[in-house]
């Protein structure tokens, strides 16, 4: 019995396939793009302001409502945001990232790997968590810096306007060191990878012809690193651009794109502007992704 | 001039390696610290005192257990429905070459490339627009979706290093297709199906952004500790429960990537 059926599909690939392919598609097509339909199909509609109900009727209102000074003012600290955490994470990671490609034992390098790895799958919110124990008022930060009779340089970073604050776990400051150790394997792992990729035989060549170490890692090395270095920002960029955790945890009164759609779905109950919202980051992921595939960083995923 | 020799790191870059690790993982050391504290209203460093009463103290919250049992019961079953939709996927794309089969590879990733929160909105969406009630189910669903990239990954990495002959061999000594799925397939991809399994296992036992919009009124561990974020209401207690999600999920992610990380080695040797 078994036999012929083996047989009967052994001989029709494509009903094998079919079957294998069958329950993952239909379930992503179903649940994954369904929801992301819906997510487009609820940025057309409008929340009846008297009723608090949601109107499903085309309607542009909604989209209208994004461009006030408010919420572009959400758009662009969000990016802004997004793009310095980017920054930060690549000049961080690379020196990391380069030890471990190029110079650590092998022994050593299995583990350097996995202690990077590691922090990418765990315990995300109890990352966030600790920063706000470290910069609290009260916290490590603070008495490191009193320790030192330095009080006066802390509160002078905490008088600066825009990213100041009334201590730094309850500022834009806060906000930033901490997207920074969130996303920051996200950006070692790709660069490792490029890095891994640069045959050894180029770098002494370089060294052969007369290149000071200098001069070879800034004219053979960093342009071949680059790519990877597009790779791992496109996640710390779009992972900053859609997060509400660390905004609401560490963040003041001022929004940011994630705290918006959680607001305004939640308490509001008004979908629609949330889901219009979320536009948003996927425009900008969109554009950011064609960018950083003509700067090859599909290549170096 | 003598240039250095290209097999030993300077001094600064071992440095900067060096930071750069410290900065990934001194943050879950002070948590760990102060899960001890005696501290009750503030993060105080360095701590007042040390004491253990608040693991006890965590252990007889009623409001604890049921969010850690709601989070274990939807990891258990969003990881077993990734197992079964992420092997099938990779079973299909590694077998055939279809029309659109780096599509299936784009599809299975978006869930965890695109900012959380927009598929978090779209399934609150999706929720809304069908007029589905909050349960247990909505949670899962959530869930299972960025769940089966990871075993997808794993298990087509495996297939990719697998050799074909093994299973051609197999058919040719007599073995059906089910007979050499059992015998020969499956004991190949077994420490695959693991890795990818206990990944998915932490994130999902981890997730916080989906779970928001997929929860309703129910609190999941993550909700439960972002709720304490936002309003610190227990925070001994939250330090020690950060303790334990941290412990809980560390061991299933290191043996993970050790498996992952031993079976690329063993890859590079025969090459």
């Amino acid at each position: 019995m078994l036999n012929r059926l083996s047989t009967y599909l052994y001989r029709r690939p494509r009903l094998v396939l079919g079957l294998l392919l069958g329950p993952p598609l239909l379930y992503f097509v179903v649940v994954y793009l369904g929801s992301l339909f819906a997510l487009l199909l609820n940025s057309f509609y409008y929340l009846e302001e008297f009723t608090g109900l949601v109107v499903r009727q085309f309607t542009l209102t909604t989209y209208a409502k994004l461009f006030t000074p408010t919420n572009l003012g959400i758009f662009f600290r969000t990016a802004s945001m997004a793009l310095t955490v980017t920054i930060a994470d690549a000049i961080i990671a690379f020196p990391l990232a380069y030890y471990i490609a190029r110079f650590a034992p092998k022994k050593i390098k299995t583990y350097l790997y996995i202690a990077v790895t590691i922090p990418l799958w765990s315990s995300y919110l109890v990352r966030v968590y600790a920063w706000k124990l470290i910069l609290a008022k009260e916290g490590i930060v603070s008495w490191f810096f009193n320790l030192f009779g330095l009080q006066f340089i802390l509160d002078k970073i905490l008088s600066i306007p825009v990213i100041g604050g009334s201590s730094l776990s309850l500022s834009p400051i806060g906000m930033f060191i901490a997207f920074c150790y969130i996303w920051l394997p996200y950006m070692i792992v790709p660069i490792q990878t490029a890095l891994e990729r640069v045959p050894k035989s180029l770098l002494e060549a370089s060294s052969d012809l007369g290149a000071n170490p200098a001069q070879t890692f800034r004219q053979v090395l960093l342009p071949l690193a680059f790519p990877g270095v597009v790779a791992g920002s496109i996640f710390t960029f779009s992972l900053t651009l859609g997060d509400f955790i660390v905004p609401q945890v560490l963040g003041n009164s001022r929004f940011f794109i994630g705290q918006a759609v959680y607001t305004y779905q939640g308490t509001a109950g008004n979908i629609p502007l949330a889901a219009a919202f979320t536009m948003g980051p996927i425009v900008i992921m969109i554009v950011y992704l064609l960018i950083a595939r003509k700067l090859g960083a599909f290549d170096a995923l | 001039m003598r240039s250095r020799s290209s097999n030993s790191a300077s001094p600064a870059l071992v440095l900067g390696a060096l930071g750069g690790l410290i900065f990934l993982h001194a943050p879950i050391w002070i948590i760990f610290l102060y899960s001890f504290t005696t501290d009750e209203a503030t993060y105080t460093f360095p701590l007042p005192g040390f004491t253990t009463k608040w693991f006890g103290v965590a252990l007889q919250r009623a409001d604890l257990w049921s969010a850690l049992s709601l989070s274990l019961k939807v990891a258990v079953v969003a990881t077993a429905a990734a197992l079964v939709l992420g092997t099938l996927a990779a079973a299909a794309v590694y077998r055939s070459n279809f029309f659109g089969r780096e599509a299936i590879s784009l599809l299975l990733v978006l869930p965890i490339a695109l900012p959380g929160i927009v598929s978090g909105i779209a399934l609150r969406s999706a929720i809304g627009t069908l007029d589905i009630p909050f349960s247990y189910w909505t949670i899962v669903i959530g869930h299972a979706t960025f769940c089966v990239v990871t075993v997808y990954n794993n298990v087509l990495a495996r297939f990719r290093r697998m050799q074909g002959s093994l299973v051609e061999a197999s058919m040719d000594l007599g073995a059906n297709s089910f007979q050499t799925f059992r015998h020969v397939v499956l004991p190949n991809i077994a420490t695959a199906l693991v890795a990818g399994g206990m990944l998915a296992f932490a994130l999902s036992f981890d997730e916080v952004i989906v779970t928001t919009f997929t929860a309703g009124q129910q609190s999941t561990l993550p909700i439960w500790i972002f709720s304490q974020l936002v309003r610190p209401r227990d925070r001994p207690v939250t330090n020690v429960v950060a303790t334990i999600v941290v412990l809980i999920t560390f061991l299933p992610i290191f043996f993970a990537q050790r498996i992952s990380a031993s079976s690329a080695d063993t890859e590079g040797e025969t090459k």
